[in-house]
């Protein structure tokens, strides 16, 4: 089923009735999602896009058999939101909201993991299994149905990458943005190990940037672990030690958590890493077929 | 946000954490007079919001009113690590037995705080970690239990303070069980991602006390923490971008640089590197990229006067190539900028993007096939603005 969601998914949107919850609502049904049932504390019985609208989580995934929360929530609610998805049964949460302070992150990943519920996010831009199913807000009309899976910590570079794949000929299986916060839900690991899994995978495509271990730690799990080919991009080759560049978690401490400092992990353990995004698909290219021959 | 040594004090001693009386000066005049009233010896101690302050010649000890005057003259005047010193704090002396280290700090690897504590204080403490790991104590915090008892006890008992240590009847095993809870209480009731106490010192008199303070506070959790000012920046550009919504960081090259997406814009700045250019900053503008959002973004670049390139990278995902094109025509139509700017768009609705500019047909503006080109061009036309040296 390529991985995490796919056309049988049932997919919920978490403050459905406000500007970015509604637009999202009519792209992602655009992309072939089954968005069943949207919530908004007070609203219930409205439709919008022809969805029905509930007061809360509980009773929509009462009603609809929901099993996907998208939240769409200013970041000072989004804890609770993401708590009460959980608490009603949903198995996937994908937060793309910015600016969730650290400490309710910190309860929220941590209360998730007890539930089971899986999170993607946040301040990232969801996930997609192209042609099927779109859960957050990534523009599906770059994207082609096909073998290689991605998991990045950066948007705007994911559509880059993506756009260079498709017009490559090398479609998507799945499309993870796991987001550009510090601490956040479904990582390249947890990924990685989804895609190895998966029959629909054939390659992965892993996008990092500076900041914290992650990609050290993909590293040698594609060393120790990974079967399929993987190539990687890192962005912030030239980014000051101690100023944040845009996302809250990239950011060079000490002398941790540098480009270079990845780059090598990952070539240490066999991961060819591109120059720039375009070259990612001629190093994917040389991937795969040696892998055939 | 990270808080001066005597904004983190402050916090510290709201939270009920052992400081000692302190006052702030701007002037020697002021730092002597602090002095007369504390009593000496004082401790003179630079304010910046980096480390290696006593390694610098930041912090002294002083037994006179002369030694205090010539202690704050020096320091005032210093640039520690390149932050210039505007503040001393004038902190009562103390006989220290034994300094110890505790911090608490968010941890991406555990997803939530940890704590960490070590018998040895004021050092630097990712040596020690790498010399002997064994002499520390690392606990993960849970963030849904908070701190544990146990927890507590393991860091009292990894202290090793004698039963004999006290002070006004409280013994000093007991003073430090009563600093770690309060620090944590800080670290979860402040939103703080890092409260770090460096040396925590044993007096000779018995008493526990907080010597340093480093405190950072969550920037997203300000919302809620509402007597904190929020933190402008050395650089005042990047207070004016966080007003207008745009992330940016001045870099001190020549080539502006304008995208939307802060993965896109940092590959394009190494780009832009691995052509032999330098990037004058790093600046998103984030989805949407509407008219005034670009015209805040150039006007910001530009006011550093040594750009002489600009390149706006742009990729369509939800955001549509010409509705920036259109935004850019507008802003440079109104004021053209004067230096070569080159224009690369590339995702949704680039090709009609495309069609605006080359319609605008803007002085100065190129607009570029792909992302290599653009920097290619745009490094070249930097390099020609400079009299031809790369």
């Amino acid at each position: 089923m390529a991985i995490l969601i796919d056309e049988r998914s049932r997919v919920l949107v978490q403050g459905i009735t406000g500007r970015e919850g509604a637009l999202h609502t009519a792209r992602m049904r655009v992309a072939g999602t089954a968005v069943v049932a949207g919530t908004s504390p007070g609203k219930g019985g409205q439709t919008v896009e022809g969805v029905p609208v509930f007061d809360s989580v509980r009773a929509a995934v009462a009603e609809t058999g929901a099993g996907v929360a998208v939240l769409f929530v200013p970041a000072r609610f989004a804890r609770d939101a993401m708590i009460e998805a959980a608490d009603a049964g949903i198995g996937l949460v994908v937060c793309v909201t910015e600016g969730i302070p650290v400490r309710d992150m910190a309860e929220v990943t941590a209360h998730l993991a007890r539930r089971g519920t899986v999170l993607v996010g946040p301040n990232g831009p969801g996930l997609i299994t192209p042609g099927r199913c779109s859960a957050g807000i990534m523009p599906a009309d770059v994207f082609l149905p096909g073998h290689t899976g991605l998991i990045s910590r950066s948007g705007t570079l994911t559509y880059e990458v993506v756009y260079e794949l498709t017009h490559a000929g090398l479609g998507q299986s799945t499309c993870v943005g796991m987001g550009g916060d510090p601490l956040h839900g479904l990582g390249f690991l947890e990924c990685l190990e989804l895609y190895e899994a998966d029959a629909e995978t054939e390659a992965v495509v892993l996008i990092g940037e500076i900041g914290g271990d992650d990609e050290e730690r993909a590293a040698a799990f594609v060393r120790d672990h990974m079967t399929k080919p993987v190539v990687a991009y890192v962005a912030g080759f030239s980014a000051p030690p101690g100023k944040r560049m845009g996302h809250a978690g990239a950011i060079v401490e000490g002398s941790s958590g540098t480009a270079a400092e990845k780059k090598a992990a990952l070539e240490a353990a066999g991961i060819p890493v591109a120059a720039a995004p375009a070259d990612v698909v001629p190093l994917l290219r040389q991937r795969l077929e040696g892998r055939r021959t | 946000m990270d808080l001066l040594e005597y904004e983190g004090k402050k916090l510290f001693a709201d939270a009920g954490l052992p400081v000692l009386a302190s006052r702030v000066a701007g002037t020697a005049a002021a730092a002597a007079a602090a002095a007369d009233e504390l009593g000496l010896p004082v401790a003179v101690k630079a304010q910046a919001k980096t480390g290696g302050r006593g390694k610098t010649g930041g912090i002294r000890v002083c037994r006179t009113a002369a030694e205090v005057t010539a202690a704050a003259t020096d320091i005032l005047g210093m640039s520690i690590r390149g932050h210039e010193v505007r503040m001393v704090l004038v902190e009562q002396g103390v006989e220290v037995k034994r300094e110890l280290y505790l911090a608490i700090s968010s941890s991406r690897a555990l997803r939530g705080p940890v704590l960490i504590f070590c018998r040895e204080g004021g050092i630097d403490i990712e040596e020690v970690a790498r010399r002997d790991p064994g002499v520390l104590v690392r606990t993960p915090v849970d963030p849904l239990l908070g701190l544990c008892d146990y927890q507590v006890r393991d860091v009292v008992a990894a202290a090793d303070l004698g039963a004999a240590e006290t002070a006004a009847g409280v013994p000093a095993r007991q003073a430090l069980a009563g600093v770690v809870r309060a620090l944590w209480r800080l670290y979860h009731d402040r939103d703080a991602t890092l409260t770090e106490v460096n040396p925590l010192v044993l007096t000779k008199q018995g008493e526990v006390v907080c010597l340093d303070s480093k405190v950072t506070i969550d920037d997203n959790a300000l919302f809620r923490q509402a007597d904190l000012k929020r933190d402008e920046g050395e650089d005042e550009r990047e207070g004016k971008a966080r007003r207008a919504g745009l992330a940016f960081v001045p870099l001190g090259g020549d080539i502006g640089v304008l995208g939307n997406g802060a993965g896109l814009v940092m590959s394009t700045i190494d780009q832009i590197a691995a052509a032999g250019g330098h990037a004058a900053d790093f600046c998103d503008i984030g989805g949407g990229a509407r008219a005034e959002g670009v015209a805040a973004a150039l006007e910001l670049i530009l006011s550093a006067r040594q750009v002489s390139a600009l390149l706006v990278s742009i990729f369509g995902g939800i955001t549509r190539c010409d509705e920036v094109a259109r935004g850019l025509v507008e802003v440079l139509d109104r004021s053209p900028l004067g230096v070569p700017v080159v224009v690369r768009l590339d995702g949704n609705a680039a090709a009609e993007g495309r069609a605006v500019l080359a319609q605008a047909s803007l002085e100065g503006v190129v607009v570029a096939p792909d992302a290599a080109a653009a920097v290619a061009a745009v490094v070249a036309a930097a390099a020609a603005g400079n009299g031809g040296e790369a």
